[in-house]
């Protein structure tokens, strides 16, 4: 088992989510997050005050999936959300020990 | 009829393209001797502001809660930059296109540029600056409206050029058409008390045209994020609302007895509006909605608008009642069937309330209840619809031939969209170099310039 996180643009998520529900993957965790990598920031002005942006929104997606599963996951993640522009985000995978279903208490793969 | 204006007309050219070429005509002459009323300059100054507010903070409040976050900004500028772009057009040439000595029942001529003529003096029993301000808060409004058809991918340029063109060959024309004693409209017979054709046909059916034109925002239907806010829109409908007496009493001109009907309809009319439109999703969906009590209130007022004060106030139970329902088919029903993207419903709201109060106007007029009215077709004047749809499809022909035309002309100039890129960021961000909510963390951000360094 697996834990893929994948740092993505904001505006990639409902087609990565289109993507991974056609290849199986049931559920997701999503969180709203900033922050930078090569990348610039934006600039904002206020009243002549020019204001600097590094940490930039960004989407984080967490998935759990088995682990024949993951080079499939990661190539569709990529498939998806790649612009070819800086910015694109970073996926990030570890393995994972157990996972538990709290309604059932099913365990490891089970519960996925 | 209650824009009816004491400039006697001297100029009958036929052709309106010579508008442009006709220079100031001898000195403004008010051939009505006639004293300003205190009482009705105290309702015309405050019925004026009314209006304004409507469109800021009003209508863009309205408009600025149902788009996502990133694109509030730029949706509450375009509100709020027509109350200085054209607040400016209409004192310059706006209104003397409207109002100027008529050419050919067609439009004005420029004698009154730039306010030009237009003083304290009595236009009516107000002074004729009041009336020019006045209808300037209609002009501003009516542009306003159309931008909800383009919300959150038009390019800020485009949107500027279109707003003063729009407004020039669109608006005033239309005004004049209706509400000079010249217009060919008003000499018809067809009635507009507080803008039905004049506001909201033109600027509903001019929003379809354009939203036709720009496009679909980038995913719509499947992928358009929901409203950011609905309070703001609630509070932006709320003012409306209010500020609805003033559009509506207020074009009685006059702080007499027909602006009180017109108070009491167009009241009457948005609050059986708001309830037909709730009790509808009430029943169709299982649940009455904030906005749709609010876009139903918004629904009746349009409805109301043409007819504020030649119906009764029965007959503005009825017209609240089927204005609602037929945008109701409008909002929900027709803009799915064909998959334009007129996104906050200016088209579904304006254009087809606008369009069925006109009519309604034809159908519940009575010259007993405003003797400046004619019988409408329950009292036994069918003839009276008829000129009533004369002025639908006058409105029509008008504002769907001036925005293809000035739509087509502004995409050789500029390009109307931003770049998908800068759509999906947002248009706050890409046009203005703001963002509506930060809730940045310190440290998130820094001062890289000020002007000074």
């Amino acid at each position: 088992m697996n834990k893929i996180e994948a740092i993505i643009r904001p505006h990639k998520l409902e087609d990565l989510r289109a993507a991974l529900e056609e290849i199986g993957i049931t559920g997701m965790t999503v969180t709203e997050v900033r922050g930078f990598g090569r990348q610039k920031g934006h600039h904002e002005l206020y009243r002549g005050r020019e204001y600097s942006v590094n940490f930039l929104p960004k989407i984080k997606v967490e998935i759990a999936v088995k682990a024949d599963m993951t080079e499939q996951v990661i190539d569709t993640i990529r498939a998806t959300v790649n612009t070819g522009q800086v910015g694109d985000g970073k996926i990030f995978v570890f393995a994972m020990s157990d996972a538990v279903r709290i309604r059932t208490g099913e365990r490891a793969e089970e519960a996925l | 009829m209650y824009r009816f204006h004491t400039i006697s007309s001297f100029h009958r050219i036929g052709l309106w393209l010579t508008v442009f070429l006709v220079l100031a005509s001898p000195a403004w002459s008010d051939d009505a001797v006639s004293e300003i009323s205190a009482g009705d300059t105290a309702w015309l100054l405050t019925a004026t502001s009314l209006v304004l507010m409507m469109t800021a903070p009003g209508l863009a409040l309205f408009y600025g809660g149902l788009v996502s976050q990133r694109n509030v900004l730029a949706t509450l500028m375009f509100s709020f930059f027509c109350m200085c772009l054209i607040g400016v057009q209409w004192v310059l040439w706006g209104y003397s296109l409207a109002f100027g000595d008529d050419i050919g029942g067609i439009i004005g001529n420029l004698k009154h540029f730039a306010f030009m003529g237009v003083g304290p003096e009595a236009s009516g029993s107000i002074p004729a600056l009041v009336f020019a301000m006045f209808q300037g808060a209609f002009a501003i409004i009516t542009v306003a409206l159309i931008s909800g058809c383009f919300v959150e991918r038009i390019s800020f340029p485009a949107f500027v050029l279109f707003s003063v063109l729009w407004s020039t060959l669109v608006y005033d024309p239309l005004a004049h058409w209706v509400w000079s004693s010249d217009g060919w409209l008003f000499q018809l017979g067809t009635l507009d008390f507080a803008g039905g054709t004049v506001v909201h046909i033109s600027s509903g059916v001019s929003a379809l045209v354009a939203c036709l034109i720009i496009g679909r925002r980038l995913g719509y239907p499947r992928m358009v994020v929901p409203p950011h806010s609905l309070p703001l829109t609630v509070v932006g409908a709320a003012l409306l609302w209010i500020g609805w007496f003033g559009f509506n009493a207020g074009s009685s001109l006059a702080a007499n007895g027909i602006a009180a009907v017109a108070f009491a309809t167009t009241n009457t009319a948005a609050a059986v509006a708001g309830l037909t439109w709730a009790f509808l999703e009430w029943i169709l969906r299982g649940k009455p909605t904030m906005l749709g009590a609010a876009t139903g209130v918004v629904a009746g007022l349009v409805g109301i608008t043409p007819g504020a004060g030649f119906v009764s106030v029965p007959s503005s139970l009825a017209i609240g009642f089927t204005t609602a329902v037929f945008c109701y088919i409008g909002v929900n029903v027709l803009k799915n069937k064909f998959g334009y993207d007129d996104s906050l419903d200016v088209f579904g709201v304006h254009g087809i309330g606008g369009t069925w109060g006109a009519l309604a106007t034809g159908i519940f007029c009575s010259a007993a209840v405003n003797s400046a009215a004619a019988d409408g077709l329950i009292y036994g004047n069918p003839a009276q619809l008829g000129k009533q749809l004369i002025g639908v499809l006058a409105g029509y022909a008008l504002a769907v031939v001036g925005t293809f035309v000035i739509l087509n002309v502004v995409k050789l100039i500029t390009p109307l969209r931003v770049t998908p890129d800068e759509e999906v960021s947002g248009l706050d961000l890409a046009l203005h170099g703001e963002v509506a909510y930060n809730f940045l963390a310190p440290g998130m951000s820094q001062i890289a310039r000020t002007e000074e360094n």
